[in-house]
């Protein structure tokens, strides 16, 4: 998924190739991660389509079904990749994990830890903050999440920048070897209170902390424990996403027989004369007009994340 | 030092201030925010007083500094806290849950203090210390004792922040560049917001060695922002119309090496568009007619972050020009690069012009990207990205389209005292994101 190898990089016009993992996009919230295999279909309602069409194609064409319906093959990026992601868990989703990854501050080199992996949302993207020569320590204490995360940053080539361990960070913290080796530690634990004391002793002085947490009450004892261990500037923000629908239509034009052309008219003369001599016109002359407005439903809250900065004593 | 501070200082992301280094000081907790650079004569000016900033050379980031008037004239010096010091704050703060007191009894005639503007001046003279006079105020204070102790703490804070400001040292960082911009001159970056900021760079992919062309108008905040995120890796090429190129005054404030200036480069879209092959005279007359014009951007800088750092007084010439002698970011495109590029295509796109016809551009620059390449548009506005939005699924230019705009709400949390801030930021900017896709025009489209 990340050009960790420069020659592979999407810039140099790479070709599906057998083996090659891509993302097949029927609709904007209809994906669905492949590994491309010679001998495989993929079949769904526009109906078969053969891998082996699509070797030697680029990322980003268009290939159709022995029907003629047609998919489009993408590239995968860590955000195709957290809307097809199977959801072992709740996941974070693009508006907190941008902020989280701008606000730890990752940049290529960083030391990263992570707990819980859970999906490998965040972690993918986490990966490819501090590609190619940081290092995303992510850890969870349910073991088949560990396995099946670690299978998932195999089958995205991310397994060289990310180590899955088995480890229950809030009863035992973070491993020892790890002390004062992290730029940045990111919690999503439903006690982070337990861990932050490890977190504090993980981190480089200056180093940022990020706790997220669904609920205030979460966030009220985390706060209180970032303050007696040694943190210090703690903020906590709440981010979400508007979407907006966009559509192009022809409006009515408010326009009267006796009144013409006036389209500046006061209001409330056209409003006088509608009553006396006219109605609104179905008129086809005005050219049709582009509309934005925010779609009906959106999330209405993910989770608060509270940052703390490991204060400076030295 | 340990071995890891040795390791940091040796790469990019280093902790520890240097002589040259570019700093922002935050002034009593974001009061007041100063981009500034560490230089033997460079000073900061807080109330009345102007403080040599050479005691910070050396420091690491995160260090917090308090005001001194000794012997030699003002100066700041570093505040060490320990542990206790920690819970003793803690203390405090856990001490304010159950309360009592209200303030039935206030009556604002501007008695309460007895201490006058002249005893804090004589105790000044006499080099009594900032907390020293905060301590004397409250004690002549007729009515802390029966504020709450959660208005004790703010009257405490009030004072401290006029009679002993701190100044915290702090990285300029794409997040606290955004930030400072976004607080003293959000007109100059287009009005774009950090989380803002943070969402152009996922929807972009940037990643180390990835070719990131941006069309960046808003004074090379995006620029900066991919350069940092590419660690020296890949390009972010500026494009531009015309001659000259868009300023990227806003890339110095960042403390890149040469290494990640090197991949910070401009070409302009005539360049791009010729589609002819390079004769190497032909280059080599192009590269001599580039070096005449050489970086406006970089004469305009010097302006800008001088007027920037105005408040911090005039810069040390000699030494500024010493840390700039190194390399310029934002030179041309090297051939290879223009080369590859021209065959290949970006890997992203981010385009942030507050002035120009979204559509206008990216029916332009679009043509550059790859295919499968992500790409993002910012602007202020909703309308002119409605429209884009419309003609790219007309021209079935690319799939994936959708525009959002964030919303960011800050907290306060406090024991018993936890709610949303009182004001917030209503606007961020709207975001148009989508994936380019490789468009035979000739099939006909059945879905």
């Amino acid at each position: 998924m990340l050009p960790t190898d420069p020659m592979k990089k999407l810039s140099f016009k790479r070709h599906i190739s057998d083996g090659d993992l891509v993302i097949v996009y029927e609709k904007h919230d209809n994906m669905k991660a492949v590994k491309v295999s010679e001998k495989s279909v993929l079949e769904n309602r526009f109906g078969v389509f053969k891998h082996s069409d699509w070797i030697g194609k680029p990322f980003g064409c268009k290939v159709c079904s022995h029907k003629g319906g047609f998919v489009y093959l993408l590239a995968p990026t860590p955000e195709l990749w957290t809307l097809v992601l199977s959801h072992r868990t709740q996941i974070l989703y693009i508006a907190d994990i941008s902020f989280v990854v701008m606000y730890l501050e990752l940049i290529p080199g960083c030391v990263v830890l992570e707990s819980g992996t859970g999906s490998g949302s965040l972690t993918t993207s986490l990966a490819r903050a501090i590609a190619p020569t940081g290092h995303v320590y992510t850890f969870d204490f349910h073991e088949q999440r560990a396995i099946a995360a670690r299978e998932d940053f195999e089958k995205t080539g991310l397994s060289d920048l990310v180590s899955v361990g088995v480890r229950d960070i809030q009863g035992e913290g973070f491993p020892k070897d790890l002390i004062g080796r992290a730029d940045a530690v990111f919690l999503d634990l439903p006690q982070p209170w337990l861990a932050i004391p490890s977190a504090g002793e993980m981190l480089k002085e200056d180093g940022v902390l990020c706790s997220f947490s669904p609920c205030i009450e979460q966030v009220q004892r985390s706060s209180e424990t970032l303050a007696s261990n040694s943190f210090t500037d703690i903020r906590t923000f709440e981010v979400l996403l508007r979407t907006y629908e966009v559509r192009e239509a022809k409006m009515d034009q408010c326009q009267t027989q006796t009144e013409e052309g006036t389209p500046g008219a006061r209001p409330f003369k056209r409003k006088q004369r509608a009553s006396e001599a006219s109605h609104w016109q179905a008129d086809n002359s005005g050219s049709p007009m582009v509309m934005a407005r925010p779609s009906g439903e959106a999330k209405g809250h993910t989770g608060y994340l509270t940052f703390a900065r490991l204060k400076c004593i030295a | 030092m340990s071995a890891v501070e040795q390791e940091d200082n040796s790469n990019q992301n280093r902790r520890i201030t240097w002589e040259g280094c570019s700093v922002l000081l935050d002034i009593n907790d974001g009061d007041r925010l100063v981009f500034s650079r560490l230089t033997a004569g460079s000073i900061v000016k807080i109330g009345n007083k102007n403080y040599p900033l050479r005691p910070l050379i050396g420091c690491p980031f995160g260090s917090l500094f308090q005001v001194e008037n000794g012997a030699n004239g003002p100066s700041l010096a570093r505040i060490i806290s320990t542990a206790a010091d920690n819970n003793a704050e803690d203390k405090k703060e856990c001490d304010i849950k159950e309360e009592s007191r209200d303030n039935r009894a206030l009556i604002d005639n501007n008695t309460a203090q007895t201490l006058t503007g002249e005893d804090i001046e004589g105790m000044r003279r006499q080099g009594a210390s900032g907390n020293a006079i905060v301590e004397a105020l409250i004690a002549n204070s007729a009515t802390f004792e029966n504020k709450t102790s959660f208005s004790q703490e703010k009257y405490r804070l009030k004072k401290q922040k006029k009679y002993a400001p701190k100044v915290l040292l702090r990285r300029p960082f794409a997040r606290s560049i955004c930030d400072t911009y976004f607080k003293k001159y959000p007109a100059r970056i287009g009005f774009l917001r950090v989380d803002t900021l943070s969402l152009l760079l996922s929807f972009a992919n940037v990643s180390a060695h990835s070719d990131v062309l941006v069309v960046d108008m808003i004074g090379g905040l995006i620029t900066g922002a991919v350069a940092e995120r590419l660690g020296g890796t890949g390009y972010v090429c500026n494009t531009y119309r015309g001659d000259s190129p868009y300023s990227i005054e806003i890339v110095r404030i960042f403390n890149f090496n040469d290494e990640i200036n090197k991949r910070i480069v401009r070409l302009s879209l005539d360049e791009l568009s010729n589609n002819g092959d390079w004769k190497e005279d032909e280059m080599m007359l192009q590269s001599a007619n580039d070096s005449n014009v050489d970086n406006p951007s970089s004469n305009q800088s010097d302006v800008v972050l001088e007027s920037l750092s105005l408040e911090v007084g005039s810069m040390e010439e000699s030494v500024a020009s010493k840390v700039y002698k190194a390399v310029k970011p934002g030179e041309k495109a090297p051939q290879d690069a223009i080369k590859s590029w021209k065959e290949n295509g970006f890997s992203s796109l981010i385009i942030a012009a507050p002035d120009v016809d979204a559509w206008s551009i990216v029916k332009e620059v679009l043509p550059f990207l790859s295919f499968s390449a992500p790409f993002v548009i910012y602007h202020q506005y909703l309308q002119p990205l409605a429209t884009c939005m419309h003609n790219l699924q007309v021209e079935k230019m690319a799939i994936g389209l959708q525009i959002t705009e964030p919303w960011l709400r800050e907290y306060q949390v406090l024991p018993s005292r936890t709610h949303p801030h009182m004001q917030m930021s209503a606007c961020g900017g709207y975001i148009l994101s989508g994936t380019k896709i490789c468009n035979e025009k000739s099939t006909t489209t059945t879905q």
